[in-house]
């Protein structure tokens, strides 16, 4: 009896770590459109993604749609998604389209250019409150990126090739 | 055999003061300016085919200088509410200077021809000025629009007297409940200290 016990427990626990459930769960709201589920988070409830400490090295990225050199590096970052394992590294590309933005813009792209990695929404107006709570040396522009596994952590404000990409990855990993 | 050794001497020495300067340059342009630096005039060409100069302003106490375009979501948010700090300010001494930073090769949607379109749009009741050759907002280290640098002008020159964001909320003018634009230039035609000197904001990346 207690074996079984045990063993729903671990079945539990294995289903609730599965990373896209939990980061949903957490969203603020959740927009679906088109079979596209963006969840959507104000920077309270974003914050605890950029602290996840389950030995995967997390590639967030901040983007958006109209932003062109955010829109031209991303191929490189669903190229990492696809060639490192889910258990080893997780891609969220962390949109900053207006939230009216989501349905006509957002949700098509993600289609047409067929993403797989992990498309949020952080709506947050007060950007100066949690800017430097990101990076203390991020001005705001985008694209922006952050590569950490557990409390090592890197920053970066520019664009990247996917040669540069991997590279900066290979160094956290 | 000598002469070749001191060729490749200086070659070698060639080189390397290359990439020294190469590197000074890179640093100098990444930071730009900081609070309490003299600000750089400047003549650039407005939507209505004149040059524009901060010294053309005898009558002004600062400047309001924003860099912003057409093609950027926020820019266009901020439009209204840039307008609106121009027609609150002019009067009193701080006029709004608007400098696209943008190449239009970059973004066509930033070309001089698309300015003049946008100022007569909106009705820009400023001068929306065109950084031919991308020259002057790397001195002021604006990475993205809009960017806003508030100036006083002083004996000295125009003193940098705030860098940041119009106000706290991008997609609500009326939900923003800190103006760190209007607060700055009320401090200064008060003669008291900017109370936030810096603030940070998404933006869109200039690109040269």
């Amino acid at each position: 009896m207690s074996k079984w016990m045990i063993y729903i427990v671990l079945v539990l626990l294995f289903v609730n770590c599965k990373g896209e459930q939990k980061i949903a769960l957490d969203a603020t709201d959740v927009f679906k459109s088109e079979g596209v589920e963006i969840p959507i988070y104000d920077f309270k409830s974003f914050e605890p993604i950029l602290k996840i400490n389950d030995g995967k090295t997390r590639i967030i990225n901040f983007w958006a749609t109209w932003c062109k050199p955010c829109v031209a590096e991303l191929p490189y970052f669903e190229l990492i998604n696809n060639r490192y394992p889910d258990s080893e590294v997780e891609v969220i590309l962390v949109s900053l389209d207006l939230p009216r933005h989501i349905e006509g813009k957002l949700i098509p792209f993600v289609k047409k250019q067929k993403i797989e990695s992990k498309v949020i929404l952080l709506d947050d107006p007060d950007a100066n409150s949690w800017i430097p709570k990101v990076s203390k040396e991020w001005s705001g522009s985008i694209p922006a990126t952050i590569i950490y596994k557990g409390s090592t952590s890197k920053f970066y404000e520019r664009s990247f090739t996917y040669n540069e990409l991997e590279k900066e990855l290979k160094k956290i990993l | 055999m000598k002469t070749l050794k001191i060729l490749v001497g200086l070659a070698f020495i060639i080189a390397i003061s290359a990439f020294a300067i190469d590197k000074v340059s890179v640093s100098k342009t990444d930071k730009g300016y900081a609070i309490g630096d003299l600000a750089t005039d400047f003549e650039l060409k407005n939507v209505d085919n004149t040059m524009v100069s901060l010294a053309d302003y005898t009558e002004a106490k600062g400047f309001i200088v924003i860099f912003t375009c057409n093609h950027c979501p926020y820019s266009v948010a901020y439009e209204d509410r840039i307008i609106e700090l121009d027609n609150m300010f002019k009067p009193k001494g701080y006029p709004v200077i608007a400098i696209n930073p943008n190449n239009p090769k970059a973004y066509p949607d930033d070309s001089f021809e698309n300015m003049k379109v946008r100022a007569k749009e909106k009705g820009f009741t400023f001068p929306y000025l065109f950084d031919d050759g991308q020259l002057i907002y790397p001195q002021y280290g604006a990475t993205k629009t809009p960017h806003v640098y508030v100036l006083e002008k002083t004996q000295n020159g125009n003193v940098v007297k705030y860098i940041g964001a119009i106000d706290n909320n991008y997609k609500d003018a009326s939900a923003a409940n800190k103006k760190y634009v209007q607060d700055a230039v009320h401090a200064l035609l008060k003669g008291e200290k900017v109370p936030v000197e810096i603030t940070k904001a998404i933006g869109c990346s200039i690109k040269a």
